[in-house]
């Protein structure tokens, strides 16, 4: 789960680590209202969970509450492209208002849970500002690494290591030494699969700030955590894929014309790989869970049609403790639940393939049938028009 | 021969009584697997088909000779259902469960090391030893004894690479399904090792998909070590980056963990990977000449 960067300064805050003071506008007025309170220039930032909103124009220094209410109206309402939103953009409904701050140098912080060491890793680098896969791609001796102990968590040593490793000397170190052990502490408490902090500032006063704030949570400890989940923004993600949760399946929209129903990740997975394998394109990843049961499989239908680029959809169920047949049962009772207007190839693999897949071939539905995955996948791929 | 599960395995059902628990355990025991005992806090002295049910691992272990746990509880107990298995002294646990908090994992994984247990999983279908013992949710009927050791981070599409090398008459020694979260038990360095020196495995299937660098690092012992042919498949080969596709742990993170990086690894290592996820078998076939 995601979360925007004013809400992430706000939970920062509340394990004391230091970041920009502002407010959160939904309208230039509001915006203009809060530079003016600020007094002198002010930031004005669009608030998307996507990256790279600088350089996308979501990002703009003003000198003052004229100005920001400029800034934010170009802003609100309209959509941001960055180079993570992809072509289409984000739109922008809300704007963080701040101070500007006087800045004497920016370097990079960053947290994750190393999957190589299976500990949480602090990244710093002097390289501020700047994405850190590329840091990492062209000057990796500029990354500096330290892994917390899982029993014993971040010791003060490792921060201090930190601070000093990026050129920080006196009050400033022990700044920085202590905003790493808070956010470390923040990390483990919320959870967290990412924390970002690009740029931490050193200001011209020899503070340590958080400039901006990235924080992602794991989606499995999110039961431990309903204050982290009152903070997900709905509108920021897929509509699709965010009805697909509710359902309890797992959907991720693509761009091809085959539609995918299937059990299991990996198989999930693979039958998208065939799928391109045999000249056409996978129009989504679906995983309708181990028991592939009627309620499942109708909702899997409504999403998938629910994707106008969808011309054909590949049922490819391997049928290991449920029985085919039963699946099958399921399928066409789903088929009948939703206006079908595609044509369906179904795979049947496992426990009663035969029975199931006579019981699709007798239902009168838009169904073919097959057997085995290459076959199912060629038979999707001429239905869909054909290789591309 | 096989690896971590045989005839002699006797496994106590950490979870017996809940929905998952009591079906899976009667899957299980009409295999053939030896289901010794159940386990429940604050259901001790009831049974679940004739099988008793302990309040603690510990009192499972002592009382019905336990050595191996399986675990069905709900994610936020997994961390101490786990644990409690660890420090009762069987040598295997084998968890199913999805959606354990990484953190969780994390820290246990750290405790264990210290411990002679080997942990298989999370969020994984289990270890079978066709003929002998099935310990987890994977259909038995599509395994046959074989010597082609099976390892892999999905569910059913290692039922898939099964029935394909079954439908070819190829059986399996072991297979195992390590898991899809970020942070796993048994590595697939972990049982390439173990079944390179089990003398009735001739070969290894061995499935990874997109995320992290489990497949790299296995590439190089494979390379270093390995002295049987390997064939593997890389699921994910048309995953977007940036998306979770399922598995907690199948996800391409800051242009990392690609199906391409992982297939050049393990080709540079001598590894045959089939391209596609219908060929896992022809290609066992035909590296041991079948």
């Amino acid at each position: 789960m995601k979360i925007h960067e004013y809400q992430a300064k706000e939970l920062l805050k509340q394990y004391g680590i230091p970041t920009t003071d502002g407010g959160v506008a939904t309208s230039a007025q509001d915006a203009a209202a809060i530079a003016r309170d600020i007094g002198g220039k002010v930031v004005v930032k669009a608030q998307i969970h996507a990256g790279g909103r600088g350089k996308g124009g979501g990002v703009k220094v003003v000198d003052g509450p004229v100005e920001a209410e400029a800034a934010a109206a170009g802003m609100l309402g309209k959509p941001l492209v960055t180079y993570q939103t992809g072509p289409e953009g984000q739109v922008v409904s809300k704007v963080l208002v701040e101070g500007a701050v006087g800045i004497a140098s920016e370097l990079y912080l960053g947290m994750v849970v190393d999957r190589a060491t299976e500990k949480v890793a602090f990244m710093a680098s002097t390289e501020g500002g700047v994405e850190i896969e590329k840091v990492a791609a062209e000057t990796p001796e500029k990354i500096l690494k330290e892994f917390a102990d899982p029993g014993m968590g971040l010791m003060p040593y490792q921060a201090r290591n930190l601070a000093y490793g990026l050129g920080l000397e006196g009050k400033t170190a022990s700044a920085a030494a202590s905003f790493i052990l808070k956010l470390y502490k923040l990390f483990v408490e919320k959870d967290c699969s990412l924390a970002e902090i690009n740029p931490l500032i050193i200001t011209n006063d020899g503070d340590v700030m958080a400039l901006d704030a990235k924080l992602n949570f794991d989606d499995n400890a999110m039961y431990r955590h309903p204050e982290l989940v009152e903070l997900r923004d709905l509108s920021e993600e897929d509509p699709s894929e965010v009805k697909a949760s509710a359902d309890g399946l797992s959907y991720i929209k693509l761009d091809g014309a085959v539609g995918c129903m299937v059990n299991g990740a990996g198989l999930a997975m693979a039958t998208m790989d065939i799928i391109k394998l045999a000249g056409g394109e996978p129009a989504n990843f679906l995983d309708v869970g181990g028991g592939a049961n009627e309620e499942s499989v109708t909702n899997a239908f409504k999403i998938i049609l629910s994707d106008e680029n969808v011309k054909v959809v590949l049922v490819n169920i391997f049928g290991g403790i449920v029985r085919c047949d039963i699946v099958a049962q399921g399928v066409i009772a789903a088929a009948k639940n939703v206006d079908l207007k595609v044509p369906v190839v179904v795979r049947l693999e496992g426990t009663n393939a035969d029975e199931g897949l006579k019981l699709i071939e007798e239902s009168g539905l838009n169904f073919e049938t097959a057997k085995g995955l290459k076959a199912a996948a060629e038979k999707a791929v001429a239905a869909a028009g054909g290789v591309k | 021969m096989s690896i971590l599960v045989n005839s002699d395995t006797r496994i106590v059902v950490q979870g017996i009584t809940g929905r998952e628990g009591t079906f899976h355990t009667k899957q299980c025991v009409e295999y053939g697997s030896k289901v010794v005992a159940g386990v429940t806090p604050g259901k001790g002295g009831q049974d679940v088909n004739g099988i008793p049910v302990y309040n603690t691992v510990a009192t499972a272990v002592e009382k019905e000779g336990a050595n191996a746990a399986l675990i069905f509880v709900p994610p936020a107990f997994c961390g101490d259902a786990i644990m409690e298995a660890a420090e009762a002294g069987v040598e295997l646990v084998v968890c199913i469960t999805e959606g354990i908090p990484t953190v969780d994992m994390v820290k246990v994984k750290d405790a264990i090391k210290y411990k002679s247990v080997r942990l298989v999983g999370p969020n994984c279908p289990g270890v079978i030893t066709p003929g002998q013992c099935k310990m987890g949710i994977m259909p038995g009927f599509i395994h046959k004894p074989g010597d082609v050791g099976v390892i892999s981070r999905s569910g059913t599409l290692t039922y898939e690479a099964v029935a394909q090398l079954t439908e070819l008459g190829i059986g399996q020694s072991t297979c195992i399904g390590i898991g899809g979260d970020p942070v796993i038990g048994t590595t697939f360095i972990d049982l390439l090792r173990l079944f390179n020196g089990d003398p009735d495995t001739s070969a290894v299937v061995m499935i990874g998909e997109i995320g992290g660098s489990a497949e790299e690092e296995a590439a190089a012992f494979i390379r270093d070590e390995m002295n049987k042919p390997v064939v593997s498949f890389i699921a994910g080969q048309t995953a977007p980056a940036g998306k979770r596709m399922g598995h907690a742990g199948a996800i391409i993170a800051g242009g990392k963990g690609t199906a391409a990086e992982k297939i050049a690894a393990l080709e540079n290592a001598g590894v045959t990977v089939s391209r596609s996820p219908a060929d896992i078998g022809a290609e066992i076939a035909k590296v041991l000449g079948r």
